[in-house]
């Protein structure tokens, strides 16, 4: 596309099919007859209409001045706090805080009134008479623009910078240097990936203990159709890096007859038909635990992936990727249900190094 | 159009006839029965019987003449007599059509009917029994806010407002279940809800999530305190209110301002 | 026209007020030394020449971005305050505040403090309300103003990096929402943030190492909520307020555009002046918007963050979805088939990943399009006459399109809530959605195109015919017509003020000497797009004078 055909033409457009630069227009538009002459409104001929507006004006203003003083009597008359008596019915709002709504509705009255005064006053009393700017053009004339790159070529001149190759280019290199210090900088924002997104707190061995009861559980606490959800033995709510821990580590329990579970391996990862499957979607790691006892399935509350547990947690709608892990499980000597390893698969979110 | 359904299907209307004779038998039972909570003790038997016949007309269609069950209803052996005391307690039994979840509609048996029938049921398999009062008692609200979280609101959202399932099932809102109900939901996982037993879920843990939705559900006891809850449903609906109240409201007094005053009449 | 011979504007009548005041004499001498002291170091009187009475067109469209303005800046002021009392921290506390039914339980600093700003600050919940409310109307604003620039071609030169700015401080103006969003640590921020690290998950190569940096290591970490605190109060507010500084400077440096009208041309402005009706009328309508919102903070609940409970990442609450202005990214990832492809030891999530792109893409196109429409046209000249959409079919079209597709993400970000409230099912929502996704811009399209080209035949029939008037008239031989009232001068040139352009045709293959050139690929495109734009299916040719001399001096009734 060359510009160059029309940069001449002043910038109006051309009669003629263009082929490189502007489309030409057709079409005048009918006789311009100018602006219609100004017409009064009644506030402008009529002494009492001003001075009712004027009037109305001043009522806006001083209904704000009243609502200001009704906000500072809510400030000191109600209490903040989520006790009853600091809360009251009001149809159809239902339920609510006293001094939010008497300070929401005192600011909002003694604010709106301003400005509907102002836009009243500048409505009915200013003058609505029309004015007319002229534009310029933004472009600067041809002889600026000439001088302008005069000025420029002669300070690139007396610079040297174009002639002075060594300079020229050290200093580019230098400018292009100088940012990687602030890069490097951000390094210790967070340590590296390495292998951590492959490993949760389970480990062969590791009790199940139940999220409600804070207790190991053993195989009969699960009762067909039930869901269960557990952490790691030895992990606990107080502990400092809990929420790390459970954001990987948090399992679900359910138990279906064993006629019911259609995938071998994962039948076999249970015991006795308790399958124990992670909570953390594997599209973007909600815990995902809307479990339907009678489908087996169980729908992420986000973005509506669904898993099919009894078919070793297959994605069957949605835009997760891949199945939800299962964790291998079995009971111990004493007869609760351990770990038997930590998951085969990284749980959660599929990334680039999950293989 | 529910009633005109309900006009047209056929085992309703049966039931309806049936309803009357049983109130008029009920009636003449209660007026030779001596004393209510003696005759609870004493006939143990004779509510299986009545049970039995009230199974027979308004249950045995889907579920079979002894409650084993068939392609249109699960086997209720071994379901307790909780699961029927929820199910018909809820209205939700007897089913008015199947459908992907069946509803909670208007109760049509009396709390006594529902006991009998639940002793019936009972009577067929061990399972979950009817909780006693002091079973559901509220707890502690903020132990149950938590487990509410934990086990409940992913299905119920954070105020129990119910939610979505797949293939237009759904999890209801919670408001105004009653507390018993609420128990035994937990219990016995009623159509596609997991259960709860309480070897995973204690009586404890229970009356905690109990009290955390009767006071969470309550608007008396919990109230807004911001103002309208906009459903409790998020940030979907806030949004809404945005757009349509607050931008349009805003839209309306630029039209306001910008409008022509009116110029004064031509004389 | 009127019977008062010059009557005088009332306000000339104070002249009475200066005679008996002395003080009033005093004071505006003392104005005028402060005003020549400050411009003795400033220079303020150029400034204020050119500005004083500067003329601003009316039309209710043009304060669409006033209410942007104004919502930033009472977003800016309650900000500051809730500052006063949040604490930006992660570490954990257990809460015996105020709010009972939360006691006892484990939360962040950070939902603590948002507890104590609700419920033991006076006032703080009502600015938190206010500065959510205002948050969400803001970017609502944002976008309707948008859009009343790209209906109206108000975006063309010179006028392009304006719409730049724009999109700037719309596309910061939702990442700070979303930021604001998961400061608190509800349990809905939490989800919010926990989603965002799937999303960065999802980018090949750098995506676990951008997640651990952004965390500071594993998700959730103690440091995105400090630093995101920074991010979202310091860092992008900076850049919007630059933005719209910029953003403002150039509405006064270019001049508000008009409507076509009588004696509105393009090297004039037709309005009326900054002092002192805009002053009024602008500076009222800021009084206006926090009046409002302030009102709806009242009377409206947003975020009940005490409701949502603190954040665990074991613990989810149905109906997680973000505010409102990314829903449709929401949509798009809950639309998104789980697509991804394991090879050769690695992972591409092309289920999140796609969405992501196309995220990107959406708003690159609100971007793009005045570069497109400028290229296809290859118009240099400046406008300051705005378009009627009508007469932009293609733009008009294109414009619905967009709006339509964000539309239907909007839907498929609450599918869980169309389902529930419709008795829908979920999935069927979510197929619909998944087809509507390709069908329903391609329908908006051309329902507008048709629409656009039946106003403009209608608009060529008024002028040729004039206005229906709705009253019937029987003529001496029997026959009913509806009497046609010409339009007036006014209305004629308004309705044909606005410019056609000639389609681009499709370069010869073989120049004028028979010597056979090759046409580029680029110039092919464009000539399509061109003949699309402005060919005869894209618009009807106006009326010209001639025709309507011809017509008018010819007939009585038509």
């Amino acid at each position: 596309m060359t510009s160059q055909d029309n940069m001449s033409e002043e910038h109006l457009p051309e009669a003629h099919g263009a082929h490189g630069g502007e489309l030409a227009v057709h079409g005048d538009a009918f006789a311009d007859p100018g602006l219609p002459p100004h017409e009064h409104r009644r506030t402008d001929i009529d002494e009492h209409a001003a001075a009712r507006a004027e009037r109305q004006v001043a009522m806006w203003f001083l209904l704000s001045m009243v609502a200001t003083i009704g906000f500072i009597a809510s400030y000191v008359l109600f209490k903040p706090g989520p006790e009853l008596k600091n809360t009251v019915y009001i149809f159809p709002l239902g339920h609510i805080s006293k001094l939010n709504f008497s300070l929401g509705m005192t600011l909002g009255i003694s604010l709106f009134a301003i400005g509907a005064g102002a836009v009243h006053w500048a409505r009915t009393l200013m003058s609505d008479e029309e004015h007319i700017a002229e534009r310029h053009p933004i472009e600067a004339s041809p002889e600026v623009r000439e001088q302008v790159f005069a000025d420029f070529r002669q300070g690139a001149k007396e610079s040297g910078f174009g002639r002075r190759k060594l300079i020229r280019n050290t200093m580019i290199g230098a400018m292009a240097m100088v940012p990687l210090s602030a890069v490097v900088l951000f390094r210790d924002l967070g340590p590296l990936p390495e292998k951590k997104l492959d490993s949760t707190e389970w480990a062969k061995g590791k009790r199940l203990v139940n999220m409600n009861t804070n207790e190991p559980m053993k195989a009969s606490d699960i009762t067909v159709g039930s869901l269960t959800f557990a952490k790691p033995e030895g992990v606990e709510e107080s502990d400092e890096d809990f929420q790390e821990v459970i954001a990987k580590a948090a399992v679900m329990l359910v138990r279906m007859q064993p006629a019911d579970i259609k995938d071998q391996t994962s039948a076999e990862w249970g015991y006795e038909g308790v399958l124990c499957y992670s909570k953390i979607c594997t599209h973007v790691g909600c815990p995902i635990s809307l479990y339907e006892q009678q489908t087996h399935h169980v729908l992420c509350p986000c973005h509506q992936s669904t898993f099919d547990l009894s078919d070793g947690g297959r994605v069957i709608f949605g835009p997760a990727g891949h199945p939800l892990p299962q964790l291998q499980i079995s009971v111990n000597g004493d007869g609760y249900l351990e770990a038997l390893g930590d998951f085969s698969k990284p749980v959660g979110p599929g990334f680039w190094e999950r293989s | 159009m529910k009633k005109l359904s309900a006009r047209r299907r056929h085992p309703l209307a049966a039931l309806v006839v049936l309803l009357f004779a049983l109130a008029t038998t009920g009636g003449l039972y209660a007026a030779f029965a001596p004393a209510g909570n003696a005759q609870a003790d004493s006939s143990q038997s004779l509510q299986i019987e009545q049970g039995k016949k009230l199974f027979a007309v308004g249950c045995s269609s889907c579920h079979a003449l002894s409650g084993e069950g068939t392609k249109d209803g699960p086997t209720l052996v071994g379901v307790g007599s909780a699961s029927v005391d929820f199910q018909v307690g809820t209205g939700r039994m007897p089913a008015q059509q199947p459908g992907a979840q069946i509803p909670a509609k208007k109760v049509i048996y009396t709390q006594d009917e529902i006991n009998e029938l639940a002793a019936y049921v009972a009577s067929l398999g061990a399972g979950p029994s009817i909780p006693t009062s002091d079973q559901y008692a509220a707890g502690d609200v903020a132990k149950g806010g938590e487990l509410f979280r934990t086990n409940c609101a992913q299905c119920h959202n954070f105020a129990g407002s119910g939610g979505a399932l797949s293939e237009g099932k759904y999890a209801p809102s919670l408001d105004g279940v009653s507390a018993k109900h609420l128990y035994e939901a937990m219990l016995t996982g009623p159509q596609n809800m997991p259960s709860f037993p309480n070897s995973t879920l204690s009586t404890q843990n229970k009356q905690d999530i109990i009290a955390y939705v009767q006071h969470t559900t309550d608007p008396a006891k919990n109230p807004s305190f911001g103002g309208l809850t906009l459903g409790a449903l998020g940030p979907v609906t806030e949004g809404l209110f945005g757009w349509i109240f607050a931008l349009g409201a805003l839209i309306g007094i630029a039209i306001w301002i910008a409008a022509r005053t009116p110029k004064a009449k031509k004389s | 026209m009127t019977t008062h011979a010059e009557p005088t504007a009332v306000g000339d009548h104070d002249d009475h007020q200066v005679g008996h005041s002395e003080a009033g004499v005093d004071q505006a001498h003392l104005g005028e030394k402060a005003a020549d002291w400050v411009d003795g170091r400033l220079g303020i009187y150029g400034l204020a020449k050119a500005n004083l009475r500067k003329i601003f067109p009316d039309h209710w469209s043009f304060m669409l971005g006033e209410i942007c303005l104004y919502s930033f800046i009472i977003i800016i002021l309650t900000g500051v305050y809730l500052t006063l009392f949040f604490t930006p921290s992660m570490g954990e506390v257990v809460y015996h505040g105020s709010y009972t039914p939360l006691n006892g339980i484990r939360m962040s600093e950070a939902y603590k403090s948002t507890l104590d700003i609700s419920f033991d600050v006076r006032g703080g919940l009502l600015i938190r309300q206010i500065h959510h409310w205002a948050a969400i109307v803001f970017v609502a604003a944002m976008l309707v103003h948008m859009m009343r620039v790209f209906f109206t071609g108000a975006f063309r030169k010179p006028r392009e990096i304006n719409w730049l700015f724009g999109f700037l401080l719309l596309f910061l103006g939702m990442f700070d929402g979303f930021m604001g969003y998961s400061l608190p640590d509800d349990l809905l921020s939490g989800t919010g943030i926990r989603f965002m690290e799937g999303a960065i998950l999802s980018m090949p190569i750098v995506g676990t190492y951008i997640a651990m940096f952004l965390y500071g290591g594993q998700f959730p970490g103690n440091d995105i909520i400090p630093r995101f605190y920074t991010i979202h109060v310091l860092l992008i507010p900076g850049i919007m307020l630059g933005l719209l500084v910029a953003h403002l400077i150039l509405v006064f440096y270019h001049k508000h555009t008009q409507f076509a009208g009588p004696g509105r041309t393009e090297k004039n402005v037709i309005g009326m002046p900054l002092m002192p009706v805009y002053m009024a009328k602008a500076g009222g309508f800021f009084f206006l918007v926090f009046g409002v919102i302030a009102m709806v903070s009242a009377i409206a609940s947003v975020n009940p963050i005490w409701a949502y409970g603190p954040y665990r990442p074991d613990q989810v609450s149905t109906d997680a979805q973000p505010d409102w202005y990314m829903g449709f990214s929401e949509g798009l990832i809950r639309i998104m088939p789980g697509w991804e492809i394991r090879a050769f030891g690695h992972t591409l999530v092309l289920g999140v990943f796609i969405p992501l792109m196309i995220f990107g893409l959406v708003m690159i196109v609100i971007a793009a399009y005045p570069f497109l429409e400028g290229w296809i046209t290859g118009d240099k000249r400046e406008h300051h006459i705005l378009d009627r959409p009508r007469n932009a079919p293609m733009r008009t079209a294109f414009g619905v399109a967009w709006i339509a597709e964000y539309g239907i993400l909007l839907v498929a970000g609450g599918n869980d809530l169309f389902a529930t409230h419709f008795n829908l099912s979920i999935n069927t929502i979510t197929w619909a959605c998944r087809i509507l996704f390709f069908v329903g811009p391609v329908i908006a399209f051309t329902i507008t195109k048709r629409w656009c080209i039946g106003l403009q035949r209608r608009d060529r029939d008024k002028v040729l015919h004039g206005r229906e008037t709705g009253t019937i008239k029987r003529l001496p031989h029997g026959e009913f017509i509806e009497v046609h009232e010409q339009l007036s001068p006014e209305a004629l040139h308004t309705i044909t003020a606005h410019e056609q352009f000639q389609p681009m045709e499709l370069p010869a293959e073989v120049d004028e000497n028979g010597v056979k050139r090759k046409v580029s690929l680029l110039t092919k495109t464009r000539a399509r797009l061109s003949q699309s734009y402005f060919g005869e299916a894209a618009q009807i040719p106006k009326p010209t004078p001639e025709e309507h001399a011809e017509i008018t001096s010819g007939h009585g009734h038509h």
